[in-house]
This record gives C-alpha cells, structure tokens and sequence, in this order.
C-alpha cells in the first residue's frame, strides 16, 4: 500500500531547517563580532 | 586585492559593508522566499515540493562557494603572505559548513517525496557529503594550528587547495555518471526554468549571498579583534614582567 505524503509537510520542514539554521548563524556571527571587539576594547583600555 | 592587506582600511571598509550585507541581504533573501512560498505556482509534476528550491539551491550554492572562497585565500596566504587571507579562510569555514548541511537536509526533505527515499549514494549526494566532511576537516585543523603555533602553520592553507578538487567534481557528478539527481536547470546565460520559478530562485540566491558575504564580514572582524586583544594582553604581560 503506498504511504500519502502531504508535501506542505516536507516544504514546512524544508523552510523551518534553511530559515532556522540561517538566523542562527547570523546572529552566532553578529554576537561574537560583539563580545571580540569588546575584549579588544577593554584590553586597550587596561 | 593587496590594498585591503591593511587591517585598519579593511576594517573601516567592513564597518559599512557588513550592516549594509546583512540588511539588504536579509530583505532580499526573505522576500523572495515568501514570494516563491506565497506566491509562485506549484510544478506540474512535483507540486508544492517544488518551493523548496528557493532554499536548496541557494544553500548548495553557498557551500560550494565558501569552500572556493576557503581555496581562493589559502592561494592567496601561500604565495603573496597576504595577512587577511588565512583570517579570511577561517570565517567562511562556518557559514559554508551551515549552507552544506542545509542543502543536505532540505535535499533529503525533497527526495523523499520526490524520489521515495531520503537518501541515495550518488555522486551529487555523495560529493556534497565529503564537501561537509571536508569542512568539519579543516576547523579541526585549522583550530589545531591556530592552538599551536597561532595559526603561522601553512597546513590549512594546503588542504583548502587540496579540498578544491571537490568543487568541481559536485558540479559534474550529475553529467559524469548516472544521477538521481537532475543534471542542472541553470547554466550560463540559459534556463531551463519557467520564469515563474526562475526570478524568485535567482533573488533567493543573491539575497543568501549578501547574507553569507555579510556572516564572514562580521567573523573576520569578530578574529581580528579576538586577534588584536590577544596581542594587546601579550605585550602589556611582557612589559609587566621587564
């Protein structure tokens, strides 16, 4: 017997996994930035 | 290229370009994945699975040019000693790691309603796979010589040469032997893409772009400044000790 497949199924998982995995990585990015150019700052400062 | 050897001018550039990346990135990138989700038509043989494509293609694009980028600054640290180049390698090692496991999932989401299997062993799958491998590879090596000699260690540089060899390879596995896969839609200056799919996809792919173009900015600054620290705190503990 063959399985239904709802394919918005697959498309939702799709967006959730590239869209997900896309901020995540933006932010990771921004955040670091962040927290090394205040270390940079604070060590000049000392 | 030379000219951005200066990390202060490349970091008066990259604090201007990188919010800009990012922004025009972010917009472009999500208005065409709504547009293609909301508002492109469904394939007449794949149906609605077919929206995927505006998040696949993109992300093998990526990983593909994240290791090409990884290759063009290792050429670039090996013969002309640009100080940038292996700063550079180093941040597009993520995001291309991210879009290559990204493309390997929503791939495997689209085969499995497409072909009936989440996973088969042909060379596109498989190229992309060691692509993958081939990235978790250099991080460890690269944080490896980073860790013991801070990073003057030519080894990463090598292997992203090396690793190159595979680019090429992903891109004709699916002419070279028989594919599940379908060979390509989009060659130079053709389509065999209906507009409808066409206009939102290449939107997708430039808006992904400027978001990754944006990511390695912001890492670049992100070790650099981790750099600059570093070597802040080296010699105020060396004047301390004279």
């Amino acid at each position: 017997m063959r399985e239904a497949l709802d394919a918005w199924t697959f498309v939702a998982a799709a967006y959730a996994v590239g869209i997900g995995a896309t901020l995540a990585m933006t932010l990771w990015s921004l955040l670091s930035m962040q927290r090394a150019e205040k270390r940079r700052d604070d060590a000049r400062k000392r | 290229m030379h000219g951005f050897a200066n990390p202060a001018r490349f970091l008066r550039i990259a604090r201007w370009l990188m919010p800009l990346c990012m922004g025009a990135g972010f917009v472009v990138a999500f208005g065409a994945l709504g547009w293609g989700l909301f508002f492109g038509p469904a394939e007449r043989l794949q149906g609605e699975t077919v929206r995927i494509v505006y998040l696949h293609v993109p992300a093998a694009w990526l990983g593909m040019a994240g290791w090409m980028g990884i290759a063009a600054a290792s050429f670039m640290e090996l013969v002309w000693r640009h100080p940038l180049a292996g700063i550079a390698a180093r941040a597009c090692a993520v995001p291309g790691a991210v879009f290559t496991a990204v493309c390997l999932i929503t791939g495997s989401l689209w085969g499995r309603p497409a072909w009936g299997t989440w996973w088969v062993w042909d060379g596109r799958l498989t190229s992309m796979l060691v692509l993958l491998f081939l990235y978790f590879g250099w991080m460890a090596l690269s944080q490896a010589s980073e860790a013991s000699d801070g990073g003057r260690n030519r080894a990463p540089a090598i292997f992203g040469l090396v690793g190159a060899v595979n680019i090429p390879i992903i891109h004709y596995s699916v002419i070279w032997w028989n594919s599940q896969h379908q060979a390509p839609s989009i060659t130079v200056g053709k389509s065999a893409m209906a507009g409808a799919f066409l206009w939102p996809l290449l939107l997708a792919m430039l808006g992904f772009t400027l978001l990754f173009a944006g990511c390695v900015l912001a890492r670049m600054r992100a070790i650099l400044a981790n750099q600059q620290a570093e070597a802040r705190l080296r010699r105020k503990a060396l004047g301390a000790a004279y």
